[in-house]
Order: C-alpha cells, then structure tokens, then sequence
C-alpha cells in the first residue's frame, strides 16, 4: 500500500514536470507541448512506412489508449515497452486491424500504411492482414501438421500454384525462422506436438511465408525459456533485413538487445520515443526514467 | 429434535471455548461442534427408521401367522400369503368384516395392536436413539475434539452414497431387463431374434387359435430404426452444426441473446407435442407431395412414413447437436482464430481451416450423443412412424421401431410369461446396449479432445 501511495506521488510530480520537459526537447514537434501529456523525444521520421496520428481506442466507455502518434521507418525494428495494463499491446494490434474482432472496442485516428489509410470503412482487412502479419504472445500453432501450418498462408492467398513452388516456400520460410533442421525430417507431424520456443519459430515461419512487410509481435518470447527466446531474438535481427517489425516486450533488457527504437507506453499514453540507446542510457523523461531503473512496473 | 441438537453441540462449544479462552482454541469452529451433535441425532434414527421399516412386514406376518388356527395353516404355502391379506384387508377396511371367517377378524384385531405398538416402539426406540446419539456427541465435546475432521467424512459418505444410488439403479435396471430377456432367449433362440426378417409378436392365448405361433425377427425393427435415426440425423446433424457456427462466430450478441433460449425452448417441447405435430401436420403433406409427384407408381406410399418421424425427430434433436457443438466450438481458444486472422484468413477460411478441424472430435463426439437420442425416441415414431414391421429402405413406406414395439408388446392386459411380452425386454436390451455403446464412444471422444486444450 505504501509503496502504491508513493508512485502515485511520484506520477503527479513527474506528469506536472511534464509538458516544459517536452517544450525543451528541440526533437519533437511544437504542437506537443499545448496537450496535457504529449510525446517527448522522436516519434516521427521522414519516410515512415506506418503513419499513425491520434489515435485512441475505447474497449465500451473505458479508454485504453490516448490520442498517440508515431511513425514506424521500413525495416526497423521499434519495441514497445511499458508497465501492464498500459495500452501497448492495444495499440499494436491496431495496425493490423485485430482489434475488429472484439466487439466492445473502437478505434479512432488515423494510421496508414504507406500511405493507405487502413481504417477507411471500405477497406478489406484481408489483403491488409497479409502485409501486416502478427505473432502473438503465447505459441498458436494450427492443429495441423509442421507443413500445413506453414503453407496455411500461401494457399488461403493464392501465392502459389504447384506444389513444388509451395514446398519451397515451406522450406525457405522454415529456413528463415531457424527452425528448419529441427524439423525438416517430421514436416508431417502435428505442430502442436513442438517445443514452446519451437512451436513459436513456428508461427514466425508460418507470418513470414505470407511475406507480409510488417511483421507485429505481442510479446513473443513470455511463455518461452532463455534459449528459446535467444534464438527468437537472434531470428528478430536477421529478419529486420527484410520486414518491419513492431514488438510489444515485458522485458527490457530484450527491447535493449533487439529493437532500434523504443517507445515507452504509459497508462494509455505514448510518453517517449527515442532509439533504444538513449532510451535506456539517457531518457528524456522522468517516467521512462523511472520505469526502466525499476521504480515500478 | 435435530436443530435442537445442533443449538445443543454448538452452545456447549461455545461454552467450553470461553473456559479455554475463545474460539481460536477449539480445535474446530462452534458450527461443527453443532452439526457433528445433529448428525448423530439424526442418522442413527434414520437408519433404525429404515431397517425397521424393512423388517417389521416380515415379522409382524409371521405373528399372525402364529396366531391363526391350525386348521387354517394346514393349506398350501401359497395361500398363507393370502390369508395374511385379508388379514390386512378386513383391518383396514376394505374387505367388510361380514364377509371374513372368524379367525381372520380375531387375527385383524390383533394385528391392529401389533401395528399400533409397533409405531409407539418405533417413535421412541428412534427418539431415543436420537437423544443418545446426540448426547454422546455432547459428552465428547473438549477443546481438543476434532469435530471438523468428523462432519468433513459425514458430507464425503453422503456425497458417496448419492453417487452409488444412480449407478446401482443403472446396474439393477440392467440385470432386470438382462433376467427377462434370458427366459426370453430361453424360448425364442437369440439367432432368430436378431437375424430373422420376420416380426409378428403373435401368440396364441387358447391352444389351436390361428396364427398361433409368432416369429421374433427383430430385423425389420432394427431397419426401421436405423433408418428413422438416420434421416433424422441428416436433418439435424447439418442445420445444428450450421446454427451453431453461425452463432458461436457471426451472430452479434444482441442475435445470440436471442435465437438460444429459442433453441434452447426447442428442446424443452414435449416429444407428444412433436408427435402430433409428425403425424397430424408433417406425415399427410409428405404422402400428398409423395403422390402429388407421382411417386406412388413406384413405390409404397403410406400415411405414416419414416421420413415424416425422421424429419420431426431431427427438428428435435437440432437444439441438441446446436448446443454442444456451439460449446466445442467456443472452447476452441481465441488464440487460434486470431492466429488464421492475423495471417489474412477471411472469417469462413477461419472457420473451414482452422475451427472446424480443431472442434471436429469434439462435434463428432455430439453428434454421438444425439444419436442414442434419436434411437431411444419413443412418442414421434408412435405417433407417426406406424407399427407395420416392414423390412423397407423407403422412406415414404410405414415402419416400425424397436421403441414403438415395446410399448405395444407392454400396453394392455398381458400374461407375463409369454414370449410376446418378453420380447419388449429383449428388444430393450439390445437398444440398452447400442445407446451405451454410443454413449461410451462419444464421451470417450469428447474427452480426449478436452485434454488437447486443457
């Protein structure tokens, strides 16, 4: 009780310290500054793949997530950290739209893809969900077997014809997600049958063989032990080559090894954004600051 | 006298506590002192009460029996019973004692008196017992009495025989109709009964009458079951499942809320109420569109027919198979389905590729289960099926059923012992059997896909 009481305290402290904090950042845009809790360090960039302005999200009355703006730059990899309960995990999953399957929740604010805005009310969600793949906290490998969870994606879209194209592209996502010599000799066994940390290089290989461009994680590596998690983390820096990638992380130290850009969620609120270095060497704002030395969370 | 034992046991619980220093030192909480007292105020008596309830009948004859004259004893064992009847009969009033010979009225007086001091024995032999059970707990009760550990095992042994009360019902079901059927079997060979193509359950009650001899082929019946269960699966199995996709997956929860407790007073009609619905309304328009479509040139068309208590049936059991498919397929995890979304999956790819495939034991597993239902039915196929034993595959044809057949060998006056009533046990053993069998099968699967996801 105590301890709550006391972060409490420092909350009103640090969110009436706030807005001269963002006055002072030369980074980010004026504008900020005139909102009650506005964004300190860099959440835009100049040719950003994914441009997201006010959004807000509502699950019924109750508001998860307020009026945040960023911009995610093609092939980076931007982590998303910040306590419980804080609204990352909402926020991520409307770049792909899965928030549609909960009734109750709504999103307002613009977020586009290119250029495309994805929430317009004719757009179809399919072909969207194809270049905006996502991976999700806990493994949720098809009841199917290692090939068909794989090949799951090409054949609903139609990317490939012959079979031999789509063994390819069973092999070479299999490949890619580093999982291939584990399992290139029982293709027909049930996935669910995997390891935890197997079943979810499974389901990476399974996102990629869609070749989507962003590739959304939802805590990836919770429900999994250290060595899996490292080879996962290993599997996000190769992958960055190719895809964009957004990842939503309860671990720090992960967001520090993986990610370019961290962006620091704070009940709702996007609070900072900077590249990982500073953010965890030299924050701009007192929360971050408070967060990622432990203070709570 | 129970409540005032539980006031008894907790208030000396509570008086002992106060000398020791309160509650916490009790070994259990006053409450249990008070129900362990009621316990065994109550359920010596019970038992006495029951045992006694047994056993007085045998005795209490037997009293009588001692007191009748030797002249009247000399007959038949048979006919002590009988005497021992009236006995009963003219003390209760319903044989005037006019009618009676002397010996049974002095035998009625005296058994109004036996009767009389068995209640009074009864009453107290109980009360007391109550009022020593209760004390003995009273006297026991210290600090250190673990009263808790006692009423925890007292609610186990309840619980215990509650469970063993529907089992040994099943197993005493079982071997009643298990017994019948053996001297069923022991007149009729069991070959003939489960092979022939015959079934005419006549037999003769006075020596040489016509058609004397039935034959017990059960096989017409078992087609016509299979055959009305069938078509009533066909109806049921297909919508069920569809309705309970669309509304586990599309329906939005103000169409949910309402379309199941729909279904759900579906399955709540009585089986009459569908029967007179087959045959009054379902069966005339199907053997109208059957000749309306000129198909009585080919076949037989009745007015009873196998399709009109097929498709009623079906209408029946839809809720059924809606129900615990719309149950397998809502504990299929969110994860899966967000897994097909996210990957681009339209909702019917969803539900084709990934739902389905996931919920399919545990479908198959309901559908298992309607079927029992759909073979044990009883009143659609009475009402509407017919009860010609013909061995056909046309639907529009009247046939028979085994249900439908034990009701007719068993309604009306019948000698117990004829191969024609006994058949109605047969036939209920072999439905008794399929349905468990079903019934095994389908909870065997359901559980198996449980553990999948557990």
């Amino acid at each position: 009780m105590i301890k709550m009481a006391e972060d409490v305290k420092d909350e009103q402290k640090m969110q009436s310290a706030e807005p001269s904090a963002a006055e002072n950042d030369s980074a980010g845009p004026q504008d900020m500054s005139a909102k009650i809790q506005g964004t300190v360090g860099r959440p835009f960039v100049d040719d950003a793949k994914i441009k997201m302005r006010g959004v807000n999200v509502f699950y019924g009355e109750k508001q998860a997530v307020f009026a945040v703006d960023l911009d995610i730059k093609e092939n980076e990899v931007i982590s998303m950290i910040g306590p419980s309960g804080c609204g990352k995990s909402t926020f991520l999953r409307c770049i792909n739209r899965m928030n549609d399957t909960i009734d109750i929740c709504r999103v307002e604010g613009s977020i586009q893809l290119d250029g495309m805005d994805i929430y317009e009310s004719k757009l179809d969600v399919v072909p969207l969900r194809a270049r905006v793949g996502m991976v999700f906290q806990k493994p949720n490998p098809f009841p199917k077997s290692i090939y068909d969870n794989v090949a799951y994606g090409p054949k609903i879209h139609g990317l490939v014809s012959r079979k031999s194209d789509l063994d390819e592209v069973v092999e070479s996502s299999l490949r890619r997600a580093g999982l291939w010599d584990e399992v290139k000799d029982r293709l027909d066994s049930p996935g669910t049958g995997l390891s935890g940390g197997q079943q979810q290089r499974l389901c990476i290989a399974r996102t990629i063989a869609v070749s989507p461009e962003v590739i959304l994680m939802d805590e990836p590596c919770s429900a999994l032990d250290p060595i899996a998690t490292a080879k996962i983390e290993e599997l996000i820096a190769e992958l960055s080559e190719n895809f964009t990638i957004a990842i939503v992380t309860h671990s720090m130290q992960q967001a520090a090894r993986v990610s370019h850009r961290t962006a620091y969620f704070h009940l709702g609120n996007l609070v900072e954004v900077n590249e990982t270095d500073k953010v965890f060497t030299n924050p701009d704002h007192d929360l971050t600051e408070a967060y990622i030395t432990g203070r709570f969370g | 006298m129970v409540a005032l034992a539980f006031f008894a046991g907790r208030s000396r619980s509570l008086a002992i506590a106060t000398n020791v220093g309160g509650i916490p030192y009790l070994n259990s909480l006053p409450f249990y002192y008070g129900a362990l007292t009621a316990v065994w105020c109550a359920i010596p008596s019970l038992v006495v009460l029951l045992i006694w309830n047994f056993a007085d009948n045998y005795f209490i004859s037997n009293m009588i029996v001692a007191e009748l004259p030797e002249s009247a004893l000399e007959l038949v064992e048979g006919k002590k019973d009988l005497l021992v009847n009236q006995v009963y009969n003219v003390a209760e009033g319903i044989m005037p004692r006019e009618m009676a010979p002397d010996y049974i009225v002095a035998a009625s007086e005296r058994l109004e008196v036996i009767l009389w001091w068995n209640r009074m024995l009864l009453a107290v032999v109980c009360l007391s017992i109550g009022i020593l059970g209760s004390l003995f707990v009273w006297m026991k009760i210290t600090p250190k009495f673990k009263a808790r550990l006692h009423v925890e095992g007292v609610f186990l042994g309840v619980l215990f025989v509650s469970a063993c009360i529907a089992i040994l019902t099943t197993v005493g079901i079982v071997f009643s109709v298990l017994f019948e059927s053996i001297k069923f079997f022991t007149k009729v060979p069991i070959t003939e009964f489960l092979f022939g193509l015959e079934w005419s359950p006549q037999m003769a009650i006075r020596e040489g009458q016509q058609g004397s001899s039935g034959s017990f082929g059960a096989v017409p019946l078992f087609v016509g079951t299979l055959l009305i269960a069938a078509i009533a699966m066909i109806v049921a199995v297909p919508t069920g499942l569809m309705s309970a996709i669309y509304l586990s997956e599309y329906a939005d929860r103000r169409i949910r809320d309402w379309v199941k407790p729909a279904l759900e007073v579906l399955a709540g009609v009585p089986t009459v109420v569908y029967g007179f619905f087959a045959a009054l309304t379902v069966a005339p328009f199907i053997r109208d569109m059957g000749i309306g479509l000129g198909l009585d040139g080919f076949m037989t068309i009745s007015s009873e027919s196998a399709l009109a208590a097929g498709l009623v049936m079906g209408v029946m059991i839809i809720p059924f198979v809606s129900s615990l498919s719309d149950d397998v397929i809502n504990a299929v995890p969110q994860s899966l389905r967000d897994g097909a979304l996210g990957l681009g999956s339209t909702r019917s790819e969803v539900i084709k590729q990934v739902v389905l495939p996931a919920a399919l034991p545990g479908i198959m597993g309901g559908i298992l289960l309607a079927g029992p239902r759909a073979i044990g039915e009883t009143m659609i196929v009475v009402m509407a099926a017919g009860l010609a034993a013909n061995l056909t595959m046309n639907p529009l044809d009247s046939v028979t059923t085994v249900t439908v057949q034990i009701v007719t060998l068993l309604v009306g006056d019948q000698e117990f012992n004829s191969p024609k009533t006994l058949a109605a046990f047969a036939l209920g053993l072999v439905l008794f059997i399929v349905t468990l069998g079903l019934n095994y099968l389908a909870l065997h699967i359901v559980k198996k896909y449980r553990e999948q996801y557990d």
